[in-house]
Protein backbone atom coordinates (compact mmCIF):
# COMPACT_ATOMS: atom_id res chain seq x y z
CA UNK A 1 0.00 0.00 0.00
CA UNK A 2 1.21 3.76 -0.70
CA UNK A 3 1.07 5.11 2.89
CA UNK A 4 4.53 6.80 2.75
CA UNK A 5 5.41 7.55 -0.54
CA UNK A 6 3.74 9.98 -3.19
CA UNK A 7 0.96 9.19 -4.39
CA UNK A 8 -1.12 10.72 -7.04
CA UNK A 9 -4.77 9.06 -5.68
CA UNK A 10 -5.54 10.55 -2.18
CA UNK A 11 -5.50 14.03 -4.46
CA UNK A 12 -7.81 12.54 -7.23
CA UNK A 13 -9.88 11.36 -4.43
CA UNK A 14 -10.11 14.84 -2.82
CA UNK A 15 -10.20 16.94 -5.78
CA UNK A 16 -14.07 17.43 -6.51
CA UNK A 17 -15.02 17.66 -2.76
CA UNK A 18 -11.95 20.30 -2.34
CA UNK A 19 -13.11 22.33 -5.78
CA UNK A 20 -16.61 22.88 -5.00
CA UNK A 21 -15.73 23.69 -1.01
CA UNK A 22 -13.13 26.28 -2.05
CA UNK A 23 -16.02 27.75 -4.82
CA UNK A 24 -19.00 27.67 -2.42
CA UNK A 25 -17.20 28.34 0.93
CA UNK A 26 -13.89 29.56 0.96
CA UNK A 27 -13.52 31.83 -2.10
CA UNK A 28 -17.18 33.87 -1.35
CA UNK A 29 -15.61 33.91 2.73
CA UNK A 30 -12.36 36.01 1.25
CA UNK A 31 -14.21 37.86 -1.20
CA UNK A 32 -16.78 38.76 1.00
CA UNK A 33 -13.86 40.73 2.97
CA UNK A 34 -12.54 42.22 -0.63
CA UNK A 35 -15.67 43.31 -1.69
CA UNK A 36 -16.76 45.20 1.68
CA UNK A 37 -13.84 47.45 1.15
CA UNK A 38 -15.67 48.56 -2.59
CA UNK A 39 -18.51 50.31 -3.34
CA UNK A 40 -21.32 48.66 -5.07
CA UNK A 41 -21.68 49.45 -9.05
CA UNK A 42 -24.85 51.34 -9.05
CA UNK A 43 -25.60 51.76 -13.41
CA UNK A 44 -23.23 53.85 -15.18
CA UNK A 45 -20.59 54.39 -11.79
CA UNK A 46 -17.95 51.13 -11.69
CA UNK A 47 -17.39 49.90 -8.09
CA UNK A 48 -14.44 51.43 -6.70
CA UNK A 49 -12.34 51.26 -3.53
CA UNK A 50 -13.54 52.77 -0.31
CA UNK A 51 -11.31 51.58 2.49
CA UNK A 52 -13.17 51.29 5.69
CA UNK A 53 -16.71 53.97 4.23
CA UNK A 54 -18.71 50.80 4.84
CA UNK A 55 -17.43 49.81 7.86
CA UNK A 56 -18.16 53.42 8.58
CA UNK A 57 -21.32 53.61 7.68
CA UNK A 58 -22.39 50.62 9.54
CA UNK A 59 -20.96 51.72 12.93
CA UNK A 60 -23.53 55.12 12.45
CA UNK A 61 -26.29 52.72 11.01
CA UNK A 62 -28.73 52.36 13.94
CA UNK A 63 -30.79 49.03 12.33
CA UNK A 64 -27.36 47.00 12.47
CA UNK A 65 -26.89 48.04 15.94
CA UNK A 66 -30.41 46.63 16.63
CA UNK A 67 -30.09 43.78 14.87
CA UNK A 68 -26.74 43.07 16.19
CA UNK A 69 -28.37 43.37 19.80
CA UNK A 70 -31.46 41.79 18.75
CA UNK A 71 -29.31 38.43 17.90
CA UNK A 72 -27.66 38.48 21.21
CA UNK A 73 -30.58 39.07 22.59
CA UNK A 74 -32.12 36.30 20.58
CA UNK A 75 -29.01 33.77 21.52
CA UNK A 76 -29.42 35.00 25.65
CA UNK A 77 -32.83 33.93 25.44
CA UNK A 78 -32.86 30.69 23.40
CA UNK A 79 -30.30 28.81 24.41
CA UNK A 80 -30.59 28.31 28.13
CA UNK A 81 -34.06 28.03 28.42
CA UNK A 82 -33.66 25.28 25.33
CA UNK A 83 -30.88 23.71 27.02
CA UNK A 84 -32.39 23.42 30.52
CA UNK A 85 -36.04 22.35 28.62
CA UNK A 86 -33.58 19.73 26.61
CA UNK A 87 -32.05 18.38 29.43
CA UNK A 88 -35.54 18.06 31.48
CA UNK A 89 -37.17 16.02 28.57
CA UNK A 90 -34.24 13.88 28.41
CA UNK A 91 -34.29 13.21 31.80
CA UNK A 92 -38.08 12.33 31.26
CA UNK A 93 -37.91 10.49 28.62
CA UNK A 94 -34.63 8.29 29.99
CA UNK A 95 -36.98 7.40 33.17
CA UNK A 96 -39.35 4.34 32.38
CA UNK A 97 -42.52 7.47 32.48
CA UNK A 98 -45.99 5.71 31.56
CA UNK A 99 -45.92 6.72 27.49
CA UNK A 100 -42.29 7.40 27.37
CA UNK A 101 -42.16 6.32 23.51
CA UNK A 102 -45.24 8.92 22.46
CA UNK A 103 -43.44 11.62 25.01
CA UNK A 104 -40.29 11.49 23.16
CA UNK A 105 -42.42 11.61 19.75
CA UNK A 106 -44.26 14.28 20.99
CA UNK A 107 -40.91 16.48 21.88
CA UNK A 108 -38.83 15.13 18.99
CA UNK A 109 -41.55 16.11 16.05
CA UNK A 110 -40.42 20.04 15.75
CA UNK A 111 -37.19 19.29 15.07
CA UNK A 112 -38.79 17.04 11.88
CA UNK A 113 -40.87 19.94 10.50
CA UNK A 114 -39.73 22.59 8.40
CA UNK A 115 -39.28 25.60 10.32
CA UNK A 116 -40.98 27.30 7.82
CA UNK A 117 -43.98 25.22 8.27
CA UNK A 118 -43.55 25.90 12.09
CA UNK A 119 -43.53 29.46 11.26
CA UNK A 120 -47.08 29.65 9.51
CA UNK A 121 -48.48 27.52 12.20
CA UNK A 122 -47.37 29.93 15.01
CA UNK A 123 -48.19 32.99 12.66
CA UNK A 124 -51.81 31.47 13.11
CA UNK A 125 -51.25 31.12 17.02
CA UNK A 126 -50.26 35.19 17.86
CA UNK A 127 -52.75 36.47 15.06
CA UNK A 128 -54.78 39.12 16.75
CA UNK A 129 -58.66 38.96 16.98
CA UNK A 130 -58.84 35.19 16.09
CA UNK A 131 -55.88 33.66 16.98
CA UNK A 132 -55.25 30.85 19.59
CA UNK A 133 -53.25 32.92 22.28
CA UNK A 134 -55.63 35.93 21.66
CA UNK A 135 -58.46 33.32 22.48
CA UNK A 136 -56.99 31.88 25.35
CA UNK A 137 -56.33 35.44 27.07
CA UNK A 138 -59.70 36.41 25.94
CA UNK A 139 -61.49 33.14 27.91
CA UNK A 140 -59.14 34.69 30.96
CA UNK A 141 -60.61 38.20 30.62
CA UNK A 142 -57.08 39.60 29.77
CA UNK A 143 -56.92 42.80 27.20
CA UNK A 144 -56.19 42.06 23.66
CA UNK A 145 -52.68 42.04 22.70
CA UNK A 146 -51.26 42.21 19.35
CA UNK A 147 -48.22 40.30 19.68
CA UNK A 148 -46.50 40.08 16.68
CA UNK A 149 -47.28 43.88 16.32
CA UNK A 150 -45.76 45.05 19.05
CA UNK A 151 -42.43 46.01 19.24
CA UNK A 152 -41.89 44.82 23.27
CA UNK A 153 -42.78 41.15 22.48
CA UNK A 154 -41.81 40.26 18.85
CA UNK A 155 -38.61 39.41 19.89
CA UNK A 156 -39.65 37.02 22.87
CA UNK A 157 -42.49 35.66 20.23
CA UNK A 158 -39.50 34.69 17.97
CA UNK A 159 -38.03 33.54 20.79
CA UNK A 160 -40.65 30.73 21.78
CA UNK A 161 -40.90 29.13 18.34
CA UNK A 162 -36.90 29.10 18.12
CA UNK A 163 -37.29 27.42 21.98
CA UNK A 164 -40.08 25.04 20.45
CA UNK A 165 -38.52 23.86 17.82
CA UNK A 166 -35.00 23.26 19.00
CA UNK A 167 -35.21 21.69 22.31
CA UNK A 168 -36.34 18.55 21.55
CA UNK A 169 -33.24 18.03 19.00
CA UNK A 170 -31.02 18.76 22.19
CA UNK A 171 -32.79 16.29 23.92
CA UNK A 172 -31.70 13.56 22.00
CA UNK A 173 -27.71 14.46 22.71
CA UNK A 174 -28.86 14.49 26.01
CA UNK A 175 -30.74 11.35 26.07
CA UNK A 176 -27.67 9.57 23.94
CA UNK A 177 -25.43 10.81 27.29
CA UNK A 178 -27.40 9.80 29.81
CA UNK A 179 -27.70 6.00 28.74
CA UNK A 180 -24.31 5.64 28.90
CA UNK A 181 -24.31 6.66 32.99
CA UNK A 182 -24.13 3.93 34.53
CA UNK A 183 -27.94 2.97 36.99
CA UNK A 184 -25.94 1.94 39.61
CA UNK A 185 -25.03 5.69 40.53
CA UNK A 186 -28.84 6.69 40.68
CA UNK A 187 -28.49 3.07 43.69
CA UNK A 188 -25.91 4.47 45.19
CA UNK A 189 -27.25 8.09 45.18
CA UNK A 190 -30.52 6.84 46.66
CA UNK A 191 -28.82 4.38 49.11
CA UNK A 192 -27.34 6.92 50.75
CA UNK A 193 -30.49 9.32 50.73
CA UNK A 194 -29.63 11.57 48.21
CA UNK A 195 -33.32 12.78 46.80
CA UNK A 196 -33.82 12.69 42.57
CA UNK A 197 -32.53 16.89 42.89
CA UNK A 198 -29.35 16.19 44.48
CA UNK A 199 -28.60 13.57 42.07
CA UNK A 200 -29.23 15.34 39.14
CA UNK A 201 -27.18 18.29 40.38
CA UNK A 202 -24.32 16.71 41.92
CA UNK A 203 -24.36 13.41 40.02
CA UNK A 204 -25.96 14.25 36.73
CA UNK A 205 -25.80 17.51 35.29
CA UNK A 206 -21.66 17.35 36.14
CA UNK A 207 -21.21 13.78 33.74
CA UNK A 208 -23.89 16.01 31.34
CA UNK A 209 -21.36 19.26 30.74
CA UNK A 210 -19.17 17.49 27.50
CA UNK A 211 -23.00 17.51 25.81
CA UNK A 212 -23.96 20.47 27.44
CA UNK A 213 -21.09 22.45 25.59
CA UNK A 214 -21.49 20.69 22.13
CA UNK A 215 -25.15 21.49 22.57
CA UNK A 216 -23.95 24.73 23.34
CA UNK A 217 -21.64 25.75 20.40
CA UNK A 218 -24.42 24.34 17.78
CA UNK A 219 -27.29 26.20 19.34
CA UNK A 220 -24.81 29.95 19.34
CA UNK A 221 -24.04 28.87 15.60
CA UNK A 222 -28.21 27.73 14.64
CA UNK A 223 -28.83 31.23 16.43
CA UNK A 224 -27.08 33.53 13.95
CA UNK A 225 -27.69 31.00 11.08
CA UNK A 226 -31.64 30.54 11.38
CA UNK A 227 -33.30 33.40 10.07
CA UNK A 228 -36.13 31.51 8.31
CA UNK A 229 -39.05 32.35 10.87
CA UNK A 230 -38.13 36.22 10.76
CA UNK A 231 -38.80 36.45 6.83
CA UNK A 232 -42.39 34.51 7.23
CA UNK A 233 -43.49 36.20 10.71
CA UNK A 234 -42.57 39.20 10.49
CA UNK A 235 -39.92 40.28 8.05
CA UNK A 236 -37.62 41.73 10.60
CA UNK A 237 -40.89 44.50 11.73
CA UNK A 238 -42.21 45.99 13.33
CA UNK A 239 -39.80 49.11 13.37
CA UNK A 240 -36.66 46.45 12.95
CA UNK A 241 -37.75 45.02 16.59
CA UNK A 242 -37.17 41.14 14.96
CA UNK A 243 -34.69 41.75 12.64
CA UNK A 244 -31.73 39.38 13.18
CA UNK A 245 -28.25 40.26 11.74
CA UNK A 246 -28.63 37.08 8.56
CA UNK A 247 -32.16 38.77 8.29
CA UNK A 248 -30.31 42.28 7.76
CA UNK A 249 -28.20 40.88 5.35
CA UNK A 250 -30.58 39.64 3.63
CA UNK A 251 -32.97 42.81 3.62
CA UNK A 252 -29.64 44.67 2.12
CA UNK A 253 -28.51 42.38 -0.20
CA UNK A 254 -31.44 41.27 -1.98
CA UNK A 255 -33.85 44.25 -1.18
CA UNK A 256 -32.18 47.22 -1.23
CA UNK A 257 -29.55 45.32 -3.44
CA UNK A 258 -26.71 47.32 -1.65
CA UNK A 259 -24.20 44.28 -2.23
CA UNK A 260 -21.21 46.38 -0.59
CA UNK A 261 -22.93 46.77 2.61
CA UNK A 262 -24.34 43.52 2.96
CA UNK A 263 -20.46 41.93 2.75
CA UNK A 264 -19.51 44.26 5.33
CA UNK A 265 -22.43 43.25 7.35
CA UNK A 266 -21.41 39.65 6.65
CA UNK A 267 -17.74 40.17 8.03
CA UNK A 268 -19.24 41.06 11.29
CA UNK A 269 -21.50 37.73 11.13
CA UNK A 270 -18.23 35.96 9.98
CA UNK A 271 -16.18 37.63 12.97
CA UNK A 272 -19.10 36.31 15.41
CA UNK A 273 -18.73 33.15 14.09
CA UNK A 274 -14.70 32.82 14.34
CA UNK A 275 -15.23 33.92 17.63
CA UNK A 276 -17.54 31.14 18.30
CA UNK A 277 -15.00 28.79 16.66
CA UNK A 278 -11.64 30.15 18.64
CA UNK A 279 -13.63 28.94 21.99
CA UNK A 280 -14.69 25.77 20.96
CA UNK A 281 -11.52 24.73 19.54
CA UNK A 282 -9.16 26.38 22.02
CA UNK A 283 -10.72 26.10 25.56
CA UNK A 284 -13.72 24.35 24.74
CA UNK A 285 -11.94 21.04 23.10
CA UNK A 286 -9.45 20.99 25.52
CA UNK A 287 -11.57 20.67 28.79
CA UNK A 288 -14.21 18.27 28.07
CA UNK A 289 -12.08 15.49 27.51
CA UNK A 290 -12.02 14.45 31.18
CA UNK A 291 -14.69 12.22 30.85
CA UNK B 1 -32.67 -6.63 36.40
CA UNK B 2 -34.39 -6.31 39.74
CA UNK B 3 -32.58 -3.12 40.48
CA UNK B 4 -33.98 -1.17 37.47
CA UNK B 5 -37.61 -1.77 38.38
CA UNK B 6 -37.46 -0.32 41.59
CA UNK B 7 -36.84 3.39 42.07
CA UNK B 8 -34.59 4.56 44.16
CA UNK B 9 -35.96 7.86 44.88
CA UNK B 10 -39.37 6.46 45.90
CA UNK B 11 -42.96 6.66 44.05
CA UNK B 12 -44.21 10.39 44.88
CA UNK B 13 -41.85 11.61 42.89
CA UNK B 14 -42.41 9.88 39.92
CA UNK B 15 -46.07 10.04 39.73
CA UNK B 16 -45.31 13.94 39.74
CA UNK B 17 -42.70 13.83 37.13
CA UNK B 18 -45.22 11.84 34.91
CA UNK B 19 -47.84 14.43 35.10
CA UNK B 20 -45.32 16.80 34.27
CA UNK B 21 -43.87 15.15 31.70
CA UNK B 22 -46.80 14.89 29.77
CA UNK B 23 -47.89 18.88 30.35
CA UNK B 24 -44.88 19.65 28.77
CA UNK B 25 -45.46 17.08 25.95
CA UNK B 26 -49.15 18.20 25.23
CA UNK B 27 -47.92 21.84 24.78
CA UNK B 28 -45.60 20.73 22.47
CA UNK B 29 -48.17 18.79 20.37
CA UNK B 30 -50.28 21.89 20.93
CA UNK B 31 -49.68 23.79 17.51
CA UNK B 32 -49.49 20.91 15.78
CA UNK B 33 -52.98 19.51 17.15
CA UNK B 34 -54.40 22.87 16.31
CA UNK B 35 -52.96 23.26 12.70
CA UNK B 36 -53.87 19.72 12.28
CA UNK B 37 -57.97 21.03 13.75
CA UNK B 38 -57.51 23.80 11.65
CA UNK B 39 -56.78 21.76 8.13
CA UNK B 40 -59.51 18.83 8.61
CA UNK B 41 -62.65 21.74 9.48
CA UNK B 42 -64.46 24.03 7.64
CA UNK B 43 -63.51 27.42 7.65
CA UNK B 44 -65.84 28.79 10.07
CA UNK B 45 -64.29 26.39 12.59
CA UNK B 46 -60.89 27.37 12.49
CA UNK B 47 -61.08 29.14 15.57
CA UNK B 48 -64.17 27.86 17.20
CA UNK B 49 -63.56 24.55 18.98
CA UNK B 50 -66.92 21.69 18.80
CA UNK B 51 -66.90 17.96 19.06
CA UNK B 52 -69.78 18.74 16.39
CA UNK B 53 -67.80 20.40 13.84
CA UNK B 54 -67.72 18.32 10.26
CA UNK B 55 -64.38 16.89 8.99
CA UNK B 56 -63.49 18.01 5.51
CA UNK B 57 -60.70 17.34 3.15
CA UNK B 58 -62.09 20.09 0.99
CA UNK B 59 -59.49 23.08 2.48
CA UNK B 60 -56.74 20.61 1.16
CA UNK B 61 -58.82 20.51 -2.19
CA UNK B 62 -58.60 23.80 -2.21
CA UNK B 63 -54.84 24.33 -1.46
CA UNK B 64 -53.43 21.74 -3.99
CA UNK B 65 -55.42 23.48 -6.82
CA UNK B 66 -54.34 26.53 -5.64
CA UNK B 67 -51.18 26.39 -6.58
CA UNK B 68 -48.20 24.54 -8.62
CA UNK B 69 -48.10 21.98 -5.82
CA UNK B 70 -47.14 18.94 -7.87
CA UNK B 71 -44.25 20.69 -9.30
CA UNK B 72 -43.32 22.15 -6.36
CA UNK B 73 -43.04 18.54 -4.76
CA UNK B 74 -41.20 17.15 -7.93
CA UNK B 75 -38.97 20.48 -6.92
CA UNK B 76 -38.28 19.32 -3.65
CA UNK B 77 -37.40 15.39 -4.44
CA UNK B 78 -35.20 16.35 -7.52
CA UNK B 79 -33.24 18.83 -5.59
CA UNK B 80 -33.04 16.34 -1.99
CA UNK B 81 -32.10 13.69 -4.90
CA UNK B 82 -29.55 15.21 -6.52
CA UNK B 83 -27.77 16.73 -3.45
CA UNK B 84 -28.56 13.29 -1.26
CA UNK B 85 -26.42 11.26 -4.42
CA UNK B 86 -23.64 14.49 -5.01
CA UNK B 87 -23.06 14.35 -0.78
CA UNK B 88 -22.64 10.90 -0.70
CA UNK B 89 -20.45 10.22 -3.71
CA UNK B 90 -18.37 13.10 -2.80
CA UNK B 91 -17.86 12.74 0.57
CA UNK B 92 -17.42 8.74 0.21
CA UNK B 93 -14.00 9.68 -1.79
CA UNK B 94 -12.62 12.65 0.39
CA UNK B 95 -13.06 10.51 3.65
CA UNK B 96 -11.30 7.63 1.81
CA UNK B 97 -8.41 9.74 0.93
CA UNK B 98 -8.14 10.80 4.25
CA UNK B 99 -8.97 7.77 6.18
CA UNK B 100 -6.23 5.79 4.28
CA UNK B 101 -3.98 7.75 2.51
CA UNK B 102 -1.49 9.88 4.34
CA UNK B 103 -0.15 12.72 1.80
CA UNK B 104 1.75 15.88 2.41
CA UNK B 105 -0.63 18.74 3.18
CA UNK B 106 -3.69 16.38 4.57
CA UNK B 107 -3.92 17.77 8.13
CA UNK B 108 -4.05 21.82 5.96
CA UNK B 109 -6.54 19.93 3.94
CA UNK B 110 -8.53 18.34 6.30
CA UNK B 111 -8.47 22.01 8.28
CA UNK B 112 -9.99 23.58 5.01
CA UNK B 113 -13.00 21.08 5.07
CA UNK B 114 -13.50 21.67 8.79
CA UNK B 115 -13.78 25.21 8.08
CA UNK B 116 -17.05 24.63 6.56
CA UNK B 117 -19.06 23.34 10.15
CA UNK B 118 -18.30 27.31 11.43
CA UNK B 119 -19.00 29.08 7.60
CA UNK B 120 -21.55 27.02 6.35
CA UNK B 121 -23.00 28.39 2.88
CA UNK B 122 -26.21 29.22 4.47
CA UNK B 123 -24.32 32.73 5.19
CA UNK B 124 -22.58 33.85 2.52
CA UNK B 125 -25.67 34.26 0.18
CA UNK B 126 -24.57 37.81 -1.72
CA UNK B 127 -21.28 36.51 -2.95
CA UNK B 128 -22.55 32.49 -3.94
CA UNK B 129 -26.18 34.64 -5.61
CA UNK B 130 -23.28 36.31 -7.84
CA UNK B 131 -21.26 32.84 -8.47
CA UNK B 132 -24.88 31.68 -9.75
CA UNK B 133 -25.16 34.76 -11.72
CA UNK B 134 -21.76 34.07 -13.10
CA UNK B 135 -21.95 30.55 -13.94
CA UNK B 136 -25.83 31.54 -15.27
CA UNK B 137 -27.43 29.09 -12.91
CA UNK B 138 -29.77 31.45 -11.63
CA UNK B 139 -32.88 30.08 -10.87
CA UNK B 140 -32.28 26.36 -11.65
CA UNK B 141 -32.46 23.43 -9.14
CA UNK B 142 -28.63 22.96 -9.56
CA UNK B 143 -27.84 25.98 -7.98
CA UNK B 144 -30.29 25.56 -4.95
CA UNK B 145 -28.04 22.00 -4.73
CA UNK B 146 -24.67 23.31 -5.75
CA UNK B 147 -23.55 24.79 -2.82
CA UNK B 148 -24.21 22.16 -0.85
CA UNK B 149 -22.81 18.75 -2.65
CA UNK B 150 -19.75 18.59 -0.54
CA UNK B 151 -20.68 18.37 2.75
CA UNK B 152 -17.70 18.61 5.51
CA UNK B 153 -20.18 16.98 7.58
CA UNK B 154 -20.15 14.41 5.41
CA UNK B 155 -16.41 13.94 5.26
CA UNK B 156 -15.90 14.65 9.19
CA UNK B 157 -18.40 11.39 9.87
CA UNK B 158 -17.62 8.94 7.02
CA UNK B 159 -13.58 9.59 7.82
CA UNK B 160 -14.09 8.84 11.17
CA UNK B 161 -16.06 5.81 10.30
CA UNK B 162 -13.41 4.53 7.69
CA UNK B 163 -10.71 4.94 10.55
CA UNK B 164 -12.14 2.30 12.54
CA UNK B 165 -11.97 -0.44 9.73
CA UNK B 166 -9.43 -2.48 10.32
CA UNK B 167 -6.14 -2.31 8.29
CA UNK B 168 -5.92 -6.54 8.36
CA UNK B 169 -9.03 -6.08 5.53
CA UNK B 170 -8.02 -3.80 3.93
CA UNK B 171 -4.52 -5.14 3.62
CA UNK B 172 -6.26 -8.71 2.51
CA UNK B 173 -7.86 -7.17 -0.53
CA UNK B 174 -5.14 -5.39 -1.56
CA UNK B 175 -2.60 -8.84 -1.65
CA UNK B 176 -5.35 -10.18 -3.28
CA UNK B 177 -5.11 -7.63 -6.02
CA UNK B 178 -8.09 -5.59 -5.48
CA UNK B 179 -7.61 -1.95 -6.96
CA UNK B 180 -7.90 1.06 -4.63
CA UNK B 181 -12.02 1.55 -5.92
CA UNK B 182 -12.59 -2.20 -5.65
CA UNK B 183 -10.81 -1.76 -1.88
CA UNK B 184 -13.09 1.03 -1.20
CA UNK B 185 -16.55 -0.34 -2.63
CA UNK B 186 -16.19 -3.75 -1.15
CA UNK B 187 -14.18 -3.16 2.17
CA UNK B 188 -14.84 0.28 3.20
CA UNK B 189 -18.54 0.89 2.31
CA UNK B 190 -20.36 -1.75 3.78
CA UNK B 191 -18.89 -1.43 6.93
CA UNK B 192 -19.89 2.06 6.85
CA UNK B 193 -23.60 1.35 5.93
CA UNK B 194 -25.23 2.97 9.49
CA UNK B 195 -23.44 6.02 8.80
CA UNK B 196 -24.63 6.35 5.01
CA UNK B 197 -28.21 5.76 6.58
CA UNK B 198 -27.65 8.37 9.31
CA UNK B 199 -26.12 10.83 7.06
CA UNK B 200 -29.00 10.43 4.29
CA UNK B 201 -31.88 11.22 7.14
CA UNK B 202 -30.03 14.27 8.37
CA UNK B 203 -29.37 15.48 4.89
CA UNK B 204 -32.75 14.93 3.39
CA UNK B 205 -34.69 16.44 6.28
CA UNK B 206 -32.50 19.30 6.02
CA UNK B 207 -32.60 20.01 2.70
CA UNK B 208 -36.28 19.08 2.39
CA UNK B 209 -36.50 22.21 4.81
CA UNK B 210 -33.90 24.59 3.60
CA UNK B 211 -35.37 27.76 2.74
CA UNK B 212 -33.56 31.06 2.61
CA UNK B 213 -31.10 30.13 -0.21
CA UNK B 214 -33.30 28.92 -2.42
CA UNK B 215 -35.65 31.71 -1.58
CA UNK B 216 -32.96 33.96 -3.15
CA UNK B 217 -31.62 31.83 -6.03
CA UNK B 218 -34.67 30.63 -7.65
CA UNK B 219 -37.86 33.36 -8.77
CA UNK B 220 -39.95 30.28 -11.37
CA UNK B 221 -42.41 27.68 -10.41
CA UNK B 222 -39.93 25.49 -12.42
CA UNK B 223 -37.10 25.24 -9.92
CA UNK B 224 -38.67 26.31 -6.45
CA UNK B 225 -38.85 23.71 -3.96
CA UNK B 226 -41.77 23.55 -1.33
CA UNK B 227 -40.69 25.57 1.31
CA UNK B 228 -40.19 28.60 -1.39
CA UNK B 229 -43.60 27.53 -3.13
CA UNK B 230 -45.24 27.41 0.34
CA UNK B 231 -44.13 31.07 1.17
CA UNK B 232 -45.30 32.36 -2.13
CA UNK B 233 -48.17 30.72 -1.69
CA UNK B 234 -48.81 32.14 2.11
CA UNK B 235 -47.72 35.51 2.04
CA UNK B 236 -49.26 36.33 -1.73
CA UNK B 237 -52.41 34.23 -3.04
CA UNK B 238 -54.25 33.59 -0.12
CA UNK B 239 -54.64 36.55 2.31
CA UNK B 240 -55.92 35.39 5.46
CA UNK B 241 -57.61 32.21 4.61
CA UNK B 242 -55.71 30.09 7.53
CA UNK B 243 -57.75 26.84 6.84
CA UNK B 244 -56.11 26.86 3.56
CA UNK B 245 -52.73 27.97 4.56
CA UNK B 246 -52.40 25.03 7.41
CA UNK B 247 -53.59 22.44 4.70
CA UNK B 248 -50.88 23.99 2.36
CA UNK B 249 -48.33 23.77 5.50
CA UNK B 250 -48.99 20.32 6.73
CA UNK B 251 -49.63 18.73 3.43
CA UNK B 252 -46.10 19.96 2.47
CA UNK B 253 -44.49 18.90 5.67
CA UNK B 254 -46.35 15.27 5.15
CA UNK B 255 -43.94 13.45 3.34
CA UNK B 256 -41.20 14.30 6.08
CA UNK B 257 -43.36 13.93 8.89
CA UNK B 258 -44.57 10.44 7.63
CA UNK B 259 -41.32 9.02 7.22
CA UNK B 260 -40.73 10.14 10.53
CA UNK B 261 -43.31 8.34 12.27
CA UNK B 262 -42.65 5.36 10.11
CA UNK B 263 -38.80 5.44 10.93
CA UNK B 264 -38.50 6.77 14.47
CA UNK B 265 -36.03 5.03 15.93
CA UNK B 266 -33.62 5.40 13.05
CA UNK B 267 -34.15 8.98 12.99
CA UNK B 268 -33.76 9.25 16.42
CA UNK B 269 -30.63 7.28 16.77
CA UNK B 270 -29.26 8.84 12.82
CA UNK B 271 -29.93 12.22 14.55
CA UNK B 272 -27.83 11.11 17.96
CA UNK B 273 -25.00 9.37 15.36
CA UNK B 274 -24.30 12.61 13.47
CA UNK B 275 -24.70 14.76 16.08
CA UNK B 276 -22.01 13.22 18.32
CA UNK B 277 -18.50 13.67 16.96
Amino acid sequence: MNRTQFSITPWLLLMPAMVLLVAFTHYPAVATIWHSFFSTPKGASPSVFVGLENYALMADDPVFWRALFNNLWFALGTIPVSIALAIMMALWVNDKLLGRGLLRLAYFTPTVLPMIAVANIWLFFYTPQYGLLEQLTNALGLPSHNWLGNPDTVLGCMMVVAIWKEAGFFMIFYLAALQQISPVLAEAAGLEGASRWQYFWKVQFPLLMPTTLFVLINALINSFRLVDHIVVMTKGGPDNASSLLLYYIYEVGFSFWDSSYAAALTVVLLMMLAVIAFVKFRILDRRTHYQ
Amino acid sequence: MIAQATNPFGERNKILETVAAWVLGLLWLLPLIYAIWTAFHPAEFATRFSLTAPLTLQNFVNAWNAAPFPRYFLNTFLLVTMILIAQMVLATMAAYAFSRYRFRGDNIMFMLVLMQLMVMPDILIVENYNTMNLLGLRDTILSIGLPYFASAFGIFLLRQTFKTVPRELDEAATVEGASAMQVLWKVYVPLAKPIYLAFGLVSISTHWNNFLWPLIVTNSVESRPLTVGLQVFSSTDQGVDWSIITSATLMTSAPLLLAFLLFQRQFVQSFMRAGIR
